[in-house]
């Protein structure tokens, strides 16, 4: 029997004086999966002790069948990369933005490609990340995780700062790049509908508890 | 060179509490809120001042280097002490600054003495060790205290690029960069300026006590240029040691603590006096 993706055991982890995750314990296998939930529940800080830009207080993490304590930091979050709610792009054009990551594992990433994937077309390439608007910031964060080649995406809310269309496109995007590029991704969403659309597996979080688990179409509670 | 002694009187110095009334006269009809602030700076200055001139007196008939170092030792800890209160947004910054000020002073008075352009006796060393210690406990308060300002600032980015992969000093790679910038810029400018807009107090004292004006001015170029290493140097080592602090070996941004913002005392909204306000 293969390893799943990750395997929370018994996980705590608090912050600013009170409990964020409380005794979790789930399993996400490969493919699509959703972690969805109010604001405040939890979601984003589950999906940092993913890749260890956060360590739990007690319990622990596995990635395909290792500690994620155990694995090489950097390597790690190379492989499971993390696209953050809120774009953060540096100072730059949009082809150094892309080239970034994977410079600074020494490889020359091909940018051109890595806008493509996300449906930016090549002129993108040499305009100033600043004065992008935030659906295309969203997408150059995306290309960016992407140059990295990694096997897992980790997105904490990627369509949250969209309008309708925008986030119709980003969701048609991620299931090209799942189809096409074989990807697992951790997709974080208060939006349960969202949930249905974009994943084959949901935990529910409520007040840092897990609510429930398993396949989507499972009745929760 | 050689300076003609002059001596100052208790109250010649006592005199120039006229300007101190005129100050704070200012502050109480602008309802600055200052009185109390230019009291204990008029108050502390006169104490600390004339504490440490007995001290250097002393120093200066032993003539000892011994003494000349516990006294530049004493200096470089009670910086660091200081430059902790402008730094409070950096975890644990009470050993990089401590570091930083003893490095870069040990490292700039090195220098200076081994180009021979001071003596390495207590004549030069204690005046300029004072310096170089002050001004690079400026600068590196400056420099902490805009790390910990960028720091919290962005740490949105700074999580995005840990999570390419990136090293905590690959990441802080930009902001170290602003931090040194902002250390080193206020003294680049006045050096800019001196003579121009300001004469510096060096060569005040010297032409004062009837120095010649040009090795005044010699003198104060050399303070100028030895003060722009011994900044930088004190920037340098405060940033590179401090940011580590923000970071957990795994590369991981630590939580910071709620840090109370305290305005500091020029800080205050300046306003006209009103009839309606308070």
């Amino acid at each position: 029997m293969t390893a799943p993706l990750f395997e929370l055991d018994k996980v705590n982890l608090s912050g600013g004086g009170s409990a964020v995750l409380r005794d979790v314990s789930i399993t996400l296998p490969e493919g699509a999966s959703c972690v969805a939930g109010p604001s405040g529940s939890g979601k984003s800080t589950l999906l940092r002790l993913l890749n260890r830009l956060a360590d739990p207080d007690a319990g622990s993490v596995a990635y395909r069948g290792r500690q994620i304590c155990e694995r090489d930091v950097l390597a790690l979050r190379r492989d499971v990369s993390l696209v953050p709610q809120l774009p953060a792009l540096l100072d730059g054009t949009v082809a150094e933005n892309v080239r970034y990551g994977a410079q600074l594992a020494g490889r020359r990433a091909d940018a051109t490609r890595a806008l493509d994937l996300v449906g930016l077309d090549r002129t993108f390439a040499n305009r100033d990340a600043a004065r992008l608007s935030v659906g295309e910031q969203q997408r150059v964060m995306l290309a960016r995780a992407l140059a990295l080649e990694p096997s897992v995406l980790l997105l904490d809310e990627p369509t949250s700062a969209l309008d309708g269309d925008a986030k119709a496109s980003v969701e048609a995007t991620l299931a090209e790049l799942r189809r096409g590029l074989e990807l697992s991704y951790v997709l974080v969403t208060h939006d349960l509908a969202q949930a249905e659309r974009m994943a084959d597996w949901v935990v529910e979080l409520e007040a840092g508890r897990v609510r429930a688990e398993g396949p989507i179409g499972t009745p929760a509670g | 060179m050689t300076l003609a002694a002059i001596h100052v009187s208790f109250g010649d110095v006592a005199a120039t509490l006229v300007l101190v009334a005129v100050a704070m006269a200012v502050s109480v009809w602008q309802r600055t809120a200052l009185e109390a602030d230019i009291a204990i700076a008029v108050a502390r200055s006169f104490l600390q001042l004339t504490a440490i001139g007995y001290v250097i007196k002393v120093i200066f008939e032993q003539d000892n280097l011994a003494f000349v170092f516990a006294l530049i030792a004493v200096m470089v800890l009670f910086g660091a002490l200081t430059a902790r209160q402008r730094a409070r947004q950096v975890p644990s910054p009470f050993l990089p600054l401590l570091v930083a000020l003893a490095l870069a002073g040990a490292t700039t008075l090195a220098l200076v003495v081994a180009l021979g352009v001071f003596k390495a006796n207590a004549r030069y060393l204690v005046p300029v060790g004072g310096m170089v210690v002050g001004n690079s406990m400026t600068a590196a308060a400056v420099a902490l205290n805009r790390l910990g300002d960028e720091v919290r600032r962005s740490r949105g980015q700074i999580e995005a690029t840990l999570a390419l992969g990136a090293t905590s000093s690959q990441t802080m790679l930009p902001i170290v960069r602003r931090s040194l910038r902002s250390a080193m810029i206020p003294l680049i400018d006045s050096t800019k300026t001196t003579g121009l807009i300001f004469f510096p107090g060096t060569m005040v004292g010297m032409l004062i006590a009837g120095a010649e004006p040009i090795d005044a001015v010699r003198l104060q170029l050399i303070l100028l240029y030895t003060l722009l290493g011994s900044v930088a140097l004190a920037a340098l080592i405060a940033t590179a040691l401090a940011y580590r602090n923000f970071f957990t070996p795994a590369h991981q941004l630590r939580d910071l603590p709620d840090v109370e913002r305290r305005p500091l005392p020029l800080s205050r909204p300046w306003r006209w006096r009103t009839r309606t306000g308070d």
